[in-house]
């Protein structure tokens, strides 16, 4: 029967003549064991959602398990692009795993959409016209972070961050739009989670403000002991801590907490208020912005199927670029690199009911793009 | 850099270290009495966590979560040595690290499938929540006070076990010779089911304590059994001295290279590559200390075994 309708669709495709609206095979590599696994466990569940909600059924998508280890999302891409045959590739979380599996990708003539890694290398000189990323450039929430601050009119800011390249990005994307003084600046181990030491320095800096990306369970950490320590200098942050994901494990701790981010449940729209009613009807949790970023990958390249065929590379790569989707997050465009153009809102932690979330509280930045694109030629 | 700030800084480096000792106890008992390398330790700690996690949002209770937390380590801990690990005391330590490591991946998966992919949330009771002055004019979590209390507690207990009680003698004998305390009559494989139970139990204990401050989820445990090694590579392997005062060495030396470093560097460099150097060399400096004791004395501090 598979076997009959493959030669079946061949054949209509070859009749068509790599005409429009024709099926297309999906790999999926993302995070879905292991200490990371709720990123991209959201990441697929939210595509997934987008694909059911189209109703085609001929789009597929083969999901593999990176476990978060470079070597193994290197195998991976090998196998769907060698053996499974896949025309797009998607799912990738870590800005470390996006470079070793990207740029073989996009060179093989594979189209890349990535729903949430953006590190700066391909964003800049490392540019390639068939990657296109969904989510953000990895500076880009730390700038509006440091965009928010400055707005709030702190003028001494204590910034800390682990001591890798993310890390070095983060406080880099802070210092670029932040108008004040640095009353301290510390990079911590990576996988870190006490961070007492941090605090009594933050204690004794005398900064009017804290801005730190520590993500995963790193900022879950660092938010119930700088609760607990009584300091009340207000924190700044980018989403990655105060997402829906872990907020709840943060508890009180992150309550009144000034967050970025690029998508919110409560922005007003009427794709993002379907989206956030689909999503918890079906997973029965509300979304994150991981969710949300596989959600509008998702819709982003069904939108582009509907003009063009993958195997008609051109033109599927000038559907994609223009995306001519329903974004969750309202308005959404291509920069000169694929890399987004869209508003950066500040939130605020609060509580539903029993649950924490987030609720805007103003637009950091609007219509921003990233601090690279000039780099990019293409 | 006032004063106040390093006496603060010392007490950060103590708590971390009595913090470390309860995980490195558990781990020097059963690698000095049993001879065996026990990867899995990390994953008692975590399930330690999770059981808390659990109890805590069922009973609202800290107290039944610590227990929950020490039961659930000390029966993770008596499975997996009737199960696996009593297969393995005669096997070279090649054979236990991948049994051990295959343990680790089990025991994550199995949380992961029982509790889900996302962070859990475990409080720290009111009764102990917020800071306390101190002498000096210093704050400090009142929390971290405690756990430096109940891990001196949890050391002067094991060591009045170890060299005061029947148990303890059995098991400083089983240390320096198995066959002969087997042939004395006692049930060698109830002892070191014990002692792993023991073991478990403090390392659940850990995992609970910690994680009302830090989080609790899957993969938690890793990173706290590689400083539990450096710590009873220091001490000494099987002395339970060795681990308090490796685990202080190591508690101290991470909190306050952390913090100082950057500041020596600043003295010689800007401020960026001070900050960025120092940190890269805190990063390093437990792991110096260890090359350092090891290079004075290549058994660790207290250790026997040659």
């Amino acid at each position: 029967m598979k076997v009959k309708s493959l030669i079946l669709s061949a054949a209509l495709a070859a009749l068509a003549g790599g005409a429009s609206a024709e099926g297309v095979k999906v790999g999926m590599i993302t995070t879905l064991s292991g200490g990371g696994a709720g990123l991209g466990i959201d990441v697929r569940d939210g595509f997934m959602l987008a694909v059911k909600q189209s109703g085609r059924d001929d789009i597929e998508v083969v999901i593999e398990d990176d476990q978060r280890k470079p070597d193994i999302a290197v195998q991976l891409a090998d196998k769907m692009i060698q053996s499974e045959k896949v025309d797009v590739m998607t799912g990738i979380i870590w800005s470390n795993l996006a470079m070793a599996v990207v740029p073989a990708t996009v060179a093989q003539g594979k189209f890349y959409l990535s729903p949430n890694a953006g590190p700066s290398a391909l964003a800049g000189k490392g540019c390639h016209p068939n990657y296109f990323n969904v989510a953000w450039q990895n500076d880009n929430l730390h700038e509006a972070a440091g965009a928010y601050a400055t707005s709030a009119g702190y003028s001494n800011s204590f910034i800390l961050a682990p001591n890798y390249p993310a890390g070095q990005d983060a406080l880099t994307g802070y210092k670029r739009t932040f108008g004040g003084e640095l009353a301290g600046e510390l990079f911590t181990k990576l996988g870190q989670t006490d961070y007492a030491a941090e605090i009594a320095q933050i204690r004794a800096s005398g900064a009017d403000s804290v801005f730190f990306f520590l993500p995963g369970g790193m900022g879950i950490s660092f938010l119930k002991q700088y609760a607990d320590s009584g300091i009340d200098i207000p924190v700044v942050g980018p989403a990655f801590s105060f997402d829906q994901g872990i907020l709840q494990a943060v508890g009180d701790a992150a309550l009144g907490v000034v967050n970025t981010s690029q998508w919110s449940k409560d922005i007003d729209n009427p794709t993002n208020a379907a989206f956030v009613e689909t999503f918890q009807a079906e997973y029965g949790r509300l979304p994150s912005l991981y969710a949300s970023q596989g959600f509008d990958t998702a819709n982003l390249l069904i939108s582009a199927l509907a003009t063009a065929s993958p195997a008609d590379a051109d033109a599927f790569r000038a559907a994609l670029k223009a995306a001519d989707f329903d974004s969750t997050r309202g308005d959404f465009a291509f920069g000169p690199n694929h890399h987004p153009i869209q508003d950066i809102y500040a939130r605020e932690v609060i509580k539903e009911g029993d649950v924490f979330t987030n609720k805007i509280i103003g637009v950091a930045l609007e219509d921003h793009a990233d601090a690279y694109a000039a780099e990019c030629k293409m | 850099m006032s004063t106040i700030l390093i006496i603060e800084q010392v007490l950060n480096g103590l708590q971390f270290g009595v913090m470390l000792f309860l995980m490195a106890a558990g781990l020097t008992l059963i690698f000095g009495v049993m001879g065996l390398i026990n990867l899995a330790h990390g994953s008692l700690y975590m399930i330690g966590a999770f059981a808390a996690a659990a109890v805590a949002g069922l009973t609202g209770s800290f107290l039944l979560a610590l227990f929950a937390a020490m039961a659930a380590a000390a029966m993770a801990g008596v499975l997996i040595e009737t199960v696996v690990i009593r297969r393995l005391y005669a096997t070279d330590h090649l054979d236990q690290v991948l049994a051990t490591f295959a343990l680790i991946l089990i025991f994550s998966e199995g949380t992961r499938w029982v509790f889900g992919s996302f962070p859990l949330f475990l409080d720290i009771p009111d009764a102990v929540s917020g800071p306390v002055s101190l002498p000096g004019g210093i704050q400090y979590p009142l929390y971290r006070l405690v756990l430096i209390a109940v891990g001196l507690a949890v050391g002067l207990g094991l060591a009045l076990l170890i060299n005061r009680t029947r148990n303890g003698v059995q098991i400083r004998a089983g240390e320096n010779d198995r066959e002969m305390i087997a042939a004395l009559g006692v049930d060698i494989s109830r002892l070191y089911t014990l002692v792993f139970a023991l073991g478990a139990a403090l390392a659940g204990l850990a995992g609970a304590l910690v994680g009302a401050i830090q989080s609790v989820q899957v993969g938690m445990g890793e990173p706290v059994l590689i400083l539990a090694f450096v710590v009873i590579v220091i001490g000494g392997i099987g002395s339970i001295k060795g681990a308090f005062v490796g685990a202080l060495l190591v508690g101290l030396t991470d909190t306050l290279g952390g913090i100082f470093l950057p500041e020596l560097f600043k003295l010689f460099t800007d401020a960026a590559t001070a900050t960025s150097a120092g940190s890269a060399l805190a990063s390093m400096a437990i792991y110096i200390l260890m090359g350092a004791v090891l290079i004075w004395r290549p058994t660790g501090l207290y250790g026997a075994r040659a």
